[in-house]
């Protein structure tokens, strides 16, 4: 059912694109430095410090699932771009199956979602947290779990989604929402019930509370993680799997 | 021996019926035209053929596989060059076409000498490393038809294969079709609304509205039409008409302001008529007849008037020409 040539060929494609694409690396960087320092430092102003963590060091996992967040829907809007511009067809008639590259577009879009994740990590001295190297590969496992879990996401959007002009309502109305209700800037306990309510669905919660449990080891909430880790780890996977499932048969219907 | 079986093949979509019925064969090693005007249902057979669209009635076959049963081993069979450029404009020649090869799973140690070999014939070897946003048109058709080679296809499908280029580079196209399909062996299906380009054709099927309406080489096809055709414009063309139509028993149709009328030997029939009519001739020309005059024949309409009249597809065309211009 999956033929792992063109799996591989099609990430290959992905990886070189994207680093041909300077400002979209670049882009990815300076998004969250700006969240970093400016929210960050600006916010971190009027919220003390509580349980040995600062403000700063509390919206950092978040950041972190910010970079997945928009890397990964990027990379998934690919496959409307590839619509668009015609070389989807050159994959619909090559004799793979539909499965193929779905499978190729989530590996790609997850490991560039990684690869992102990992080059955020260089801002952690600036942020008095020290980290050990397991810590550094706890992160790396679970930004590969939370990227795969958004990138399937997105690509089950931009399957449905017929035109670029999708592509705004998808960011205002889908992925500003899922950044705003994760506990990425404020924690999850703090809110009120109704929000609350919808950050509960949010898959992108539970991710960031993993990365809290992995950074902010010993925190307590509000500014520490506030979920059980098995349980973010389970839901951001059970979630993952509904998500490729629904994306590959749409596609499989729709192309 | 036929390479491509098509058998009372038929498509609908909602109410619309774009391919009514067809049946033909294509022998190997033929080049074999579509020509009909736009929404005619070329486009809908080549889908249907390429196994992008699955037929609501009839069969096709390639090199023996159902199109419908089969897609995968149709697929390896055929190679396919669309209306719109369907390369990677963010990555080179060569990365194209490695693409192309792996989706094909064509043997490690054949493909980079087969890349060679392609880019070789195409002339683009010196542009092997080069993006494709850099190409122009005419470069990227050539690398699309050696992509569509890449991978030893036994049909090649080309889908107004020249829509857009300037009559240079379309000549310049046509060149390396042939040249190739002498190289490879291999038989080529093509559909356009060129009347040019169809002369090419070993054999064309003239379609419209879904339906094939006659099937044969160019020379026969243009047999359809009785002698040479004879463009007149008079001071008054009815008139004119009905003098035709009383001394010579011809009928003359009237069409862009003038009169078009077959007769056989035409260059010798213009002073009879010329002698014959009362009305003042302001132009009179003479040609042989076209594969358009044979369209005009069966239709009674001429395959470009289609263009301009049927809305839907001057959308297409304004839609492309848009994303070009993006691109």
């Amino acid at each position: 059912m999956i033929q792992w040539r063109p799996v591989y060929v099609i990430c290959l494609r992905e990886f070189k694109k994207f680093f041909r694409e300077k400002s979209r690396l670049l882009g990815t960087l300076a998004r969250p430095v700006l969240w970093l320092f400016v929210v960050g430092n600006g916010m971190g102003s009027l919220i003390k410090p509580q349980a040995g963590f600062s403000y700063l060091q509390f919206i950092f996992p978040g950041m972190i699932g910010m970079t997945i967040l928009f890397s990964s829907i990027f990379s998934s809007i690919s496959i409307v771009w590839d619509r668009e511009f015609g070389f989807m067809k050159e994959m619909l008639v090559a004799p793979i199956s539909r499965m193929s590259i779905v499978i190729g577009k989530a590996i790609s879009g997850t490991l560039i979602s990684v690869a992102q994740a990992v080059i955020i990590l260089v801002l952690i001295p600036f942020l008095g947290i020290h980290i050990t190297l397991l810590q550094f590969f706890e992160v790396v496992a679970v930004a590969l779990l939370v990227s795969f879990c958004i990138t399937s996401l997105g690509i089950l959007i931009a399957v449905r989604l017929t035109s670029f002009d999708g592509f705004n309502i998808i960011m205002n109305f889908l992925v500003m929402p899922m950044l705003f209700l994760s506990g990425a800037m404020y924690p999850v306990t703090a809110m009120p019930p109704a929000l609350r309510h919808l950050t509960l669905i949010n898959p992108l919660t539970y991710g960031i509370d993993a990365f809290k449990h992995v950074l902010l080891r010993n925190g307590t909430p509000p500014l520490g993680p506030e979920f059980p880790i098995a349980v973010d780890l389970l839901v951001v996977a059970a979630i993952s799997i509904v998500m490729l499932t629904l994306a590959a048969l749409s596609f499989r219907r729709k192309e | 021996m036929p390479i491509i079986t098509v058998d009372n093949l038929s498509k609908k979509f909602k109410s619309l019926t774009a391919v009514d019925g067809i049946s033909f064969s294509v022998n190997e090693g033929e080049v074999f035209g579509f020509l009909g005007p736009n929404g005619a249902g070329k486009t809908t057979t080549i889908s249907i053929l390429c196994t992008l669209l699955s037929p609501t009635g009839g069969a096709a076959a390639i090199a023996g596989f159902d199109c419908a049963k089969s897609p995968d081993d149709v697929r390896r069979s055929i190679g396919l060059i669309f209306q719109d450029t369907t390369l990677d404009a963010g990555l080179t020649a060569y990365e194209n076409l490695k693409f192309h090869a792996y989706l094909y799973n064509l043997d490690h140690t054949l493909t980079e000498k087969r890349i060679d070999e392609m880019l070789t014939v195409v002339e683009l070897q010196g542009r092997k490393h080069d993006l494709i946003k850099n190409f122009s048109g005419g470069m990227k058709r050539r690398l699309e038809i050696a992509r569509g080679l890449l991978h030893y296809p036994r049909v090649l499908f080309l889908d107004e294969p020249t829509l857009g280029l300037d009559p240079q580079t379309r000549n310049t196209i046509w060149d390396f079709i042939n040249r190739l399909r002498k190289q490879e062996k291999i038989t080529v299906f093509m559909t356009t609304h060129y009347m040019e380009e169809a002369e090419n054709c070993d054999r064309i099927a003239i379609i419209d509205a879904g339906k094939i309406i006659a099937i044969d080489t160019p020379a026969r096809l243009k047999e359809m039409v009785h002698g040479d055709v004879i463009h007149l414009v008079t001071a008054d063309n009815p008139r004119a008409a009905g003098e035709i139509a009383e001394r010579f028993s011809i009928t003359a149709r009237e069409e862009n302001g003038g009169l078009v009328l077959e007769a056989e030997k035409g260059d010798e029939f213009i002073p009879r008529l010329l002698h014959a009519l009362t009305v003042r001739t302001l132009s009179v020309s003479l040609k042989k007849p076209t594969l358009n005059d044979v369209f005009l024949k069966l239709t009674g309409r001429t395959i470009r008037d289609d263009v301009l009249v049927d809305d839907k597809e001057t959308t297409r065309e304004f839609v492309r020409s848009h994303r070009r211009a993006q691109r």
